[in-house]
């Protein structure tokens, strides 16, 4: 499908930034807008967005967990046909709601009574990396490549991503190789590693935050053995796991690792020649700059 | 049903009937005046308790046509049959209602009542009013009006029936097996040795299938070629076996007891009358590659490392007691086909067998029966990525595993891993890799892992004393003679450790592969650093299965296996007469199972070959020339291939012997040109009317 700027017909999506892209995650912000600009991608901001619901609503109410996606995908529903999401637990939060308003009729009748909850089922929600490689494809991203990064890179997908299968509709999902497909197209190595959908411990961060080190310290214990310069992640807790928690796990730990953690859309914006600034690098805990030094990277 | 049956109206009965054809002479003309007899059965209280078996012989007996009307307690008793006998004779009569049980239960005994009376049999009909009605409601007013309802509409149907004939054919008696696994090989015998000829049609360059590859077998623990191999040599000395190995089924047509079969005898490169199978090409072979009788499995040579076990050449023989054991050219590896040089194994042939000219050949043999017995697959590689299936050399499936286990296999029936052929001391079994997976598409249990991983960790432990094995499951399933105890033995006095869950991942580490499991009855999460792990990886049917299945015309349930005609009751039969199924094809299934499938497979070939004619159904479908378009819709309805175009006259015509009489091709027919034989159209809209 042709899709750049000034291309026949252009890629338009209603963009669900969630609240994490507008907080802890800007980064994933800024990137992601600025590799949809790159790729002629039309972004229109959901209208008056909310909450997803997150982790504390499905664990406390069906019909709140259920409601909220609702009320955003109808919103979303105004501005375009399909709608992209960035963060893999808005999109499991999203399409979860869709399938329980299918498949739960007492959801349905309850939601029905104050919104038109059909229209919450007739968007199609889409997670950026899934529309990068269906509509956008390999080639197109090999073709806008302008420098070689030189990284050799640990795809992390974390274990919502893909999971469970009936729900996202993606990728093979224990063993996903899309963000693999990105990133080599734009010129990294990725590595076929083991952990690639472990559990990082998501929100247990904050309340439980001894089980997320001993997860997380798994997780870069593997990446060090395959022996790559960062990991690349679709997900800003994820981001906000692996990277805010390596001091604690040298302290607490005594394992140093220092692995640098990006966001796949960063490592593409990078490859694409876009201005760093632009791509919210250097926002991490742990340090970048190095590396990049050290590979010649601008 | 309309409540006010009892103080409807009825108009009179020719009024239904349809306007004549073209010739201005309908079928009712020709038919007699109906002199109908209607015989109510009480069933003992079966029916009488919620009937009024009286009231419904009263009502009936009202009905223009009817000539009487009687109940009795037991219809199809010696006298309740011998009353119809004598009523036909003593009121002259021409067409006779049983309302009783279902068709399915005493048709055909009250058809022969009918005939020896002197009418038709097709001239009788059964108003079931004991499934249908007193077995199904309990309301006694209600369902006696039901009954006379019932009874009413089959009324209507039999003023329109006509007096019909059966056909008979002679029955070719030869039986035709297809697949040369334990299951053809079982029926192929049984079949033989009562002095019927067999073809048996084997896809591979020998038979054998899934047992020749095992190793010992449970629930005895004896060596599957020891009790297998002389089955092997029985069929090729078996006078009355014709071995058509290296062959595919083309095509079938024909019926029941006059099948046609195109078989296509695949080139093998070598004159299989010449050959004397002595070996020597396949040793010289220079090509050496996988080879698919050991399912894949090369395992490194630590003192040769650049002769691992495993391989086979291009030119092979599968096993050594292989039949026929003749060599076969894999052209697809073979350096003469591909690159044009070599020809070693034509040097090397002492009695000149090789032909690398040699072309498939279509040959066709008649036969009145057919046994499918095509067997299993199991799971294709890369199915469970989390498991490295098909990507780390250490995670073998089940059958790689029989293939070491096998004193003639690759190993000589020593375990050694893969990657470096070292003695695995951790082994990791696990169970249900794709069975009861609905994620993966495929519901159902497998039934013979339980038993094969409890065996193969027994002769493991036989093997490694200082080994360990571990075996992750979900439920054992062990029903059958002997099995649980034989599990019982692998669990408490051989070692092995069950522990119940799930794997979630396994990856590799070092030499080690990581095994993430599950122990749900302790609640803690399991790694365990094995040296090999084994899949038990689920049994799906044969590839292909549909395409064959189609050129045979039978049935495919819903897992893709060949679908048997009952479950219960008709386990080996197939939607089509003449055509049965035995083993692995069926379901999944172990050898003591298959075996049994296979010998009832033949009981019910013979039970075929024991008439010299075969006399079918006359209720069959008719075409109306004058209304039929030629648009051929009604051929593609048709499951049993009984349609054809007639291209001269371009109007379809109807191979009676064929046609099971289902009606498809009625409701495919845009025009109504397609009728089935006393069930028209005309008859149905009778019925209906009879009673709204
Ligand atoms: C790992 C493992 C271990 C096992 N261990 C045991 C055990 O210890 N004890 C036990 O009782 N059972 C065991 N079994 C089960 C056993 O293998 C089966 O019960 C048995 O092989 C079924 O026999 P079959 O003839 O139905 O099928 P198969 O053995 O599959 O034979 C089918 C034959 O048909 C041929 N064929 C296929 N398609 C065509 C075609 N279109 N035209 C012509 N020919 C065709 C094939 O080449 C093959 O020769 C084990 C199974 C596995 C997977």
């Amino acid at each position: 499908m042709e899709t750049t700027a000034g291309s026949k017909k252009a890629l338009k999506f209603a963009y669900y930034p969630g609240c994490s892209l507008h907080a802890t995650a800007v980064d994933y912000n800024e990137s992601t807008l600025a590799v949809a600009e790159a790729l002629g991608i039309d972004l229109v901001e959901v209208p008056d967005w909310s909450c997803c619901g997150s982790t504390p609503a499905h664990c406390t109410d069906e019909l709140l967990a259920a409601a909220l996606p609702a009320k955003n995908m109808i919103a979303a529903g105004t501005v375009a046909d399909e709608m992209l999401v960035c963060c893999s637990a808005c999109f499991s939060r999203l399409k979860f709601a869709q399938k329980h308003i299918e498949e739960k009729e007492n959801i349905r009748t309850k939601l029905s009574k104050i919104m038109p909850v059909e229209q919450a089922q007739s968007i199609k929600v889409r997670h950026l990396l899934d529309v990068l490689v269906q509509d956008i494809g390999v080639e197109k991203i090999a073709e806008l490549k302008q420098q070689d990064l030189g990284l050799k890179v640990a795809c992390y997908y974390g274990c919502l991503l893909t999971r469970p299968p009936k729900v996202t509709e993606l990728d093979d999902a224990e063993d996903p190789c899309f963000m693999d497909d990105l990133l080599t197209a734009a010129g990294m190595e990725t590595v076929p590693w083991p952990y690639k959908t472990e559990c990082c411990g998501a929100s247990f961060s904050l309340t439980r935050t001894e089980i997320v080190l001993r997860l997380v310290a798994d997780i870069l214990q593997m990446a060090k053995e395959a022996e790559v310069d960062c990991i690349s992640v679709a997900c800003p807790l994820c981001h906000a796991n692996l990277d805010m928690r390596q001091s604690d796990i040298k302290k607490k730990l005594g394992l140093k690792y220092d692995i640098p953690i990006f966001y796949f859309t960063q490592l593409l914006g990078m490859a694409f020649g876009l201005e760093q600034g632009k791509l919210g690098i250097g926002r991490s805990l742990v340090d970048c700059k190095e590396l990049l030094a050290a590979k010649g990277i601008k | 049903m309309s409540a006010d049956a009892k103080t409807r109206k009825k108009p009179p009965a020719d009024a239904h009937q349809h306007a004549p054809n073209d010739s201005g002479i309908t079928a009712s003309d020709r038919r007699p005046t109906p002199r109908v007899g209607v015989f109510v059965c009480h069933c003992g209280i079966n029916i009488a308790k919620t009937v009024d078996v009286k009231r419904v012989s009263e009502e009936i007996a009202k009905e223009p046509g009817v000539v009487i009307a009687e109940d009795y307690q037991y219809m199809c008793s010696v006298p309740g049959q011998q009353m119809i006998v004598d009523a036909v004779s003593q009121h002259n009569l021409n067409r006779i209602i049983v309302a009783a049980c279902s068709p399915k239960m005493h048709e055909p005994t009250f058809r022969r009542a009918v005939g020896k009376a002197g009418l038709n049999p097709y001239l009788c009909e059964i108003s079931n009013i004991r499934e249908h009605c007193s077995w199904v409601h309990e309301d006694r007013e209600q369902a006696t009006e039901k009954a006379i309802d019932i009874t009413r509409t089959i009324l209507e149907k039999i003023r329109g029936d006509d007096s019909l004939d059966t056909t008979s054919t002679p029955v070719t008696k030869r039986a035709l097996v297809i697949g040369g696994g334990i299951a053809g090989i079982q029926a192929a015998l049984d079949i033989a040795g009562s002095g019927y000829e067999v073809i048996l049609v084997e896809r591979e360059s020998s038979i054998g299938g899934h047992m020749a590859q095992l190793g010992e077998t449970f629930p005895t623990l004896d060596c599957a070629s020891c009790i297998f191999t002389p089955k092997i040599v029985e069929v090729a000395q078996n006078e009355n076996i014709k071995l058509l190995a290296y062959s595919e089924v083309e095509s079938v047509s024909g019926f029941v007891g006059q099948f046609e079969v195109k078989i296509r005898r695949k080139a093998r490169s070598v004159d299989e009358t010449v050959c004397t199978g002595c070996g020597i090409c396949t040793e010289k072979c220079p090509t050496r590659v996988a080879d698919e009788f050991n399912r894949g499995l090369v395992v490194h040579n630590p003192d040769k490392p650049r002769k691992p076990f495993g391989k086979r050449g291009a030119i092979y023989i599968p096993f050594a007691q292989a039949q026929p054991k003749v060599a076969t050219i894999d052209r697809e590896n073979c350096r003469y086909y591909q690159a044009g040089k070599c020809k070693v194994c034509e040097k090397v042939c002492g009695p000149k067998a090789i032909r690398f000219d040699q072309k498939d050949e279509i040959v066709t043999e008649k036969v009145g029966a057919i046994v499918i017995a095509t067997g299993y697959e199991t799971l294709p590689r890369g199915v469970y990525g989390e498991y490295g299936y098909g990507k780390y050399e250490n995670v073998i499936d089940g059958l790689q595993l029989e293939r070491m286990l096998s004193a003639a296999g690759p190993t000589a029936g020593d375990i050694r891993r893969p990657s470096d052929g070292k003695v695995p001391k951790e082994v990791v079994w696990i169970q249900c890799v794709g069975s009861r997976d609905e994620s993966k598409g495929i519901p159902y249990c497998s039934k013979i892992c339980c038993m094969y991983t409890a065996k193969q960790t027994r002769l493991y432990k036989h093997r490694v004393h200082d080994g360990q094995a571990y075996v992750f499951y979900m439920d054992i399933r062990a029903g059958g003679k002997r099995y649980e105890e034989f599990v019982k033995h692998a669990q408490v006095d051989e070692g092995t450790v069950y522990l119940r869950g799930r794997v979630s991942k396994i990856y590799e580490r070092g030499d080690k592969l990581i095994v993430m499991g599950m122990d749900t009855l302790s609640g803690s999460q399991i790694e365990i650093p094995a040296d090999m792990v084994v899949l038990a990886t689920a049994i799906v049917p044969q590839h292909g299965t549909e395409e064959f299945a189609r050129k045979l015309r039978v049935g495919i349930g819903e897992n893709g296996f060949i679908a048997e005609a009952h479950v219960k009751l008709k386990p080996v039969e197939t939607s089509t007469a003449g055509i049965f199924i035995a083993g692995a094809i069926q379901a999944p299934k172990d050898i003591p199972d298959t075996v049994a499938q296979a010998g009832c497979a033949a009981s019910k070939v013979l039970n075929l070959f024991s008439n010299d004619t075969l006399t079918s159904e006359p209720i069959v479908a008719s075409v109306d020339e004058e209304l039929c378009s030629g648009c051929g819709l009604c051929i593609g309805a048709c499951a049993y291939d009984a349609r054809k175009m007639d291209e001269k006259k371009h109007i379809v015509v109807v191979e009676d012997v064929l046609c099971q009489g289902c009606g498809a091709c009625r409701a495919a027919c845009p025009s109504s040109a397609c009728e089935l034989k006393n069930f028209r159209t005309e008859q149905f809209i009778n019925m209906v009317d009879a009673i709204t």
